[in-house]
């Protein structure tokens, strides 16, 4: 299974999500510049975090326009893997492949703590390696995750299962505790929260391991399956 | 346009005959000497490039014979004071690079600004050299918190400091933040960055080789922060206010560009040299490119990138825009450099040229608007000796009684008082701003004795902080000024860490002032010693003088910034009491010393007497044995004992483990000076049951007065003294009040 980290200007979690590929599946990775025009190698693609363009005119606004999210957008059609963390939830958001927005944080400030999530949909290809329910310790940094829909999208996001992941103590504003939700197929993921941040007890928590062994298995599924036919 | 503008300027004539040069803060005799090295009166453009350079910010003229004094050289030392930063070995081709500095008076009038660009300069210092930057600390003074205007003064230097560590992807770590009336409209703001390099890729900010040219990268220059480093070097009166367009305005985004190619560029090999423009910009770097090298330099002031129409040579030379960077490659090597940058989106341009004449000539519009020795501009400013004279509050001081005051009983309000003092208080409102886990390497985060990075691919880590007790200092700038230094010391030990060497930002008065400059001398003989005997040498720094205002100067503050060496990540050790049953050991005397300790200020109201003493020699053997302890697997947790004595030591084990304590003690002390005096070279341990004895005997063996106190249990903090009940407090309800104290204050 081959992972894409993007980075773009500004981009400043991409080593690190580039290291937990590398450190807990020693699966080959690849940095994938903001300029590039061809993902067809690549069976996921992680968002990073980051400050994108500085965060200049709105968080992740400019960087939808990069000419890679082109190709986001068309591995994600493809049914692709398509991971945003942080600042690359914001991007997809803006991108239109994850409905909703990101505000700032209830409180005006930027916020870098552990949170405790539940994971509510483990049948998800970054979520099966959960239990349901169960409840896991990931990191958050960030002044504008408080998520934010309509009533009309939040209503579909309940009924398709799109919440992955929910704050049990909120701590930024988010409608319901949203904390991570994926589009209607299931196969793109954003959440505020970081998982590369959470794969080492040394650094605080080994909970976000299983996010990257969640789409190793996801993949191995689906790969077997289409061998088999 | 140009010619009008300058036309302005007033002319070299005028300079003389108005005096003009003094508005620039140089004085008659160094304009007379400045005329005498040009052998013709200064032109505007000139008088200005000297008058930054001559600087105290940029030359320590004031400092510089002190500074002498501090030792720099060391086994491990590969650079020391006098490039962007000091660097250390720590093994295996690695190296530690690192450096603390000051930006208090843009601070004071812009908080936002100044703070952020503050952290901006010291990671230039930082990648400048070469290295990575892998870590960000502070230290940070400012007035009572019940003040509006030291809210404002807090709240935004915090956001600015987030603002720019958080978008540049660097963690904040660690620092300290202190309130005292004594900074009451003077807040220091000082920034430290440390950084990872291999030596093989260790850059010198040198202009090499006669006709290789010179670039220019990062964003345009603008007329921001200009004569930033002539503001820094006076005092802060109410026309500073007007002063606030000698505040830079800081762009994070641009400066992660900047560092990005930059380290590229360096990655790449062909630089033969680089250097920040930080104070004084370009007029700064290129001279001092130029004098490292022995050589000359030439500046096309056209070639120069600029943010807005019609600037004069003045302007560009002094103009302190922020993210900028110049450096010198071979003339064959300028398109791949290009290369570099143009992927990065990062302007760069070629705007000089080596010379080996040794004068910086500036050049624009087809005319020579500037020509100087460079010796003259970088070794020439004047040294100045100032007078010393010991203050009379020292020699009053001394017959002060610290335990003249009435015996404080209830010692359970005390410690509330204590912990609830926003100097002691949890400073988790503050470093919940920053992210302090990017680049996933913080083992230990911000609020323990000291941060803890990782080095990635080895088993090493390193251990860093930021310390300094001014009150400590005010009372006895020599005994101050070992006490910060060892105090650092301790935190860096008691995380697992051998310290290595230190950055040390000395925060003063005016040195104008005999009595401030008694303090400078004092201080900076107090931390040599202990520098000396601790072996950790002096690599780098920075000078802050003239913190002071209309209502008097601040205490003396010389900020130690220490990088330690964790060998193994397993030595990591934290404050926090681990497990119930674990036994709890003091290391130390614990002597009658309430002079200057937060006890004396928060109940008493008062700061004085004489400060704690410290044996350097004491120091160095319980540094020793706890180190080796540690490293032997010993030890569950280890706290430094400094503000609020013994009692806060234990109450922030205890809520850092949300465990409790059962102390008991025997004393000759009165119970409220065993509790909260501030005696120096005390640490606390705690061990598991079965390795407690073996810890003791150690201890001992190193010939360090050791004594078990108590254990880890229950879900309260109870002492005994002397065998009868001392306190007794839910480390819960201690928990509230050392958590809430700040966030109540800034609602």
């Amino acid at each position: 299974m081959k992972f894409a980290v993007l980075v773009f200007p500004g981009s400043n979690c991409d080593i690190d999500c580039y290291k937990a590929v590398e450190d807990v599946l020693g699966e080959p990775v690849d940095y994938v510049w903001h300029t590039a025009t061809d993902l067809s190698a690549y069976d996921c693609i992680l968002v990073p975090g980051g400050f994108s363009y500085g965060d200049y005119l709105r968080c992740g606004a400019i960087s939808r326009f990069a000419p890679v999210m082109a190709e986001v957008a068309k591995a994600a059609e493809e049914g692709k893997f398509v991971l945003g963390i942080c600042n690359g939830f914001q991007i997809l958001t803006e991108a239109g492949l994850l409905p909703g927005t990101l505000r700032r944080n209830m409180a005006l400030k930027f916020r870098c703590h552990d949170t405790v999530l539940r994971v509510e949909n483990n049948n998800t290809p970054f979520t099966n390696d959960y239990a349901p329910g169960e409840e896991i310790t990931i990191p958050i940094a960030h002044g504008e995750g408080n998520y934010y829909c309509d009533e009309e999208t939040l209503e579909r996001l309940k009924e398709n299962g799109q919440i992955v992941f929910s704050y049990v103590s909120n701590p930024n504003g988010s409608v319901i505790d949203i904390a991570g939700i994926s589009n209607e197929r299931g196969n793109v993921v954003g959440m505020m929260p970081h998982p590369e941040r959470a794969v080492d007890k040394l650094l605080g928590s080994e909970d976000g391991k299983r996010m990257f062994t969640s789409i190793l298995k996801a993949w191995r599924d689906r790969h077997d399956t289409a061998t088999v036919r | 346009m140009t010619q009008q503008l300058s036309a302005k300027e007033p002319t070299a004539e005028q300079i003389a005959e108005q005096q003009i040069y003094k508005q620039m803060g140089v004085s008659d005799s160094e304009y007379e000497l400045i005329c005498g090295f040009l052998g013709r009166k200064p032109n505007y453009t000139e008088i200005g490039v000297f008058s930054v350079m001559w600087s105290e910010h940029c030359a320590y003229k004031n400092s510089k014979p002190l500074l002498r004094r501090f030792p720099v050289t060391g086994e491990r030392v590969l650079m020391g004071p006098g490039e962007g930063a000091g660097i250390v070995d720590i093994g295996d081709n690695q190296a530690v690079v690192f450096k603390i500095e000051s930006h208090n008076h843009p601070s004071a009038v812009e908080p936002y600004q100044g703070a952020a660009t503050g952290v901006g300069g010291i990671i230039r210092d930082i990648f400048s050299m070469g290295a990575r930057p892998v870590a960000i600390l502070n230290s940070l003074r400012f007035g009572k918190l019940e003040s509006e205007r030291v809210k404002y003064l807090f709240e935004h230097v915090v956001s600015g400091i987030a603002g720019y560590g958080n978008c540049i992807g660097i963690p904040t770590v660690g620092g300290e933040v202190v309130f005292d009336d004594s900074y009451d409209g003077n807040p220091l703001v000082n920034a430290m960055c440390v950084g990872l390099i291999d030596h093989d890729k260790i850059q010198r900010g040198v202009a090499k080789g006669v006709g290789n040219p010179v670039f220019y990268v990062g964003p345009p220059t603008g007329r921001d922060g200009i004569h930033g480093a002539t503001f820094a070097s006076e005092e802060l009166t109410e026309e500073s206010e007007a002063k606030r367009t000698a505040v830079q305005v800081g762009d994070p985004f641009m400066e992660k560009l900047v560092m990005e190619s930059c380290l590229e560029l360096i990655d790449s090999g062909i630089v033969l040299g680089i250097q920040d423009m930080g104070a004084a910009g370009l007029t700064c770097s290129s001279a001092e490119m130029a004098s490292k090298a022995g050589n000359g330099l030439e500046l096309y002031l056209d070639q120069v990138p600029q943010r807005e129409e019609g600037m004069t040579p003045y302007e560009m030379m002094l103009s302190e825009s922020q993210e900028r960077m110049l450096f010198v490659v071979e003339p064959q090597h300028e398109a791949q450099a290009k290369e570099i940058f143009d992927r990065w989106g990062v302007i760069c341009a070629k705007v000089g040229k080596v010379t080996d004449d040794g004068r910086l000539k500036l050049f624009h519009l087809g005319e020579i608007v500037g020509d100087m020795p460079v010796t003259a501009l970088v070794d020439e400013c004047p040294i100045y000796n100032k007078p010393s004279e010991v203050p009379a509050y020292y020699n009053d001081q001394a017959n002060v009684d610290t335990l003249r005051y009435e015996e404080m009983t209830d010692l359970g309000g005390a410690l509330d008082k204590v912990l609830g003092s926003p100097s002691l208080a949890s400073k988790a409102w503050v470093y919940e701003q920053y992210d302090y886990m990017v680049r996933t390497s913080t083992a230990v985060r911000p609020g323990s004795d000291a941060g803890v990075v990782t080095i990635r691919g080895t088993r090493k880590a390193l251990a860093m902080t930021t310390d300094c007790n001014g009150r400590f200092v005010y009372l006895d700038p020599e005994v101050g000024g070992r006490i910060a230094v060892s105090e650092a010391a301790r935190n860096i030990v008691c995380s697992g860490g051998e310290p290595l060497a230190i950055t040390d930002n000395l925060n003063f008065g005016s040195p104008e002032k005999p009595d401030i400059f008694w303090q400078m001398e004092k201080t900076v003989n107090g931390m040599a010693e202990a520098c000396r005997v601790l072996d950790t040498p002096v690599i780098g720094g920075n000078v802050s003088l003239y913190n002071e205002n209309a209502k008097g100067a601040i205490y003396p503050t010389p900020v130690v910034g220490m990088v330690g060496l964790v060998h193994d990540v397993d030595h990591i050790t934290t404050q926090g009491f681990k497990q119930e049953g674990d036994v709890i050991l003091l290391l130390g005397e614990t002597k009658a010393e309430l002079g200057g300790s937060e006890f004396q200020a928060v109940v008493h109201g008062v700061t004085e007497g004489r400060p704690p003493e410290l044996d350097l020699e004491t120091e160095k053997k319980l540094l020793g044995a706890v180190l080796t302890a540690i490293q032997k697997g010993l030890v569950s947790s280890a706290h430094d004992l400094s503000e609020g004595g013994l009692a806060a030591a234990l109450a922030e084990s205890c809520i850092s483990g949300s465990l409790g304590a059962k102390v008991a003690i025997e004393t000759q002390l009165r119970p409220d000076v065993a509790l909260f005096s501030e005696s120096q070279s005390r640490i606390l341990l705690s061990a598991s049951a079965d390795k407690a004895e073996e810890l003791e005997q150690f201890i001992a063996s190193q010939g360090v007065p050791v004594s078990v106190i108590g254990q880890v249990a229950g879900k309260s903090l109870e002492i005994e003294i002397n065998r009868a009940s001392a306190l007794n407090k839910p480390v819960e309800g201690l928990k509230q009040v050392w958590e809430e104290a700040i966030p109540c204050l800034m609602k």
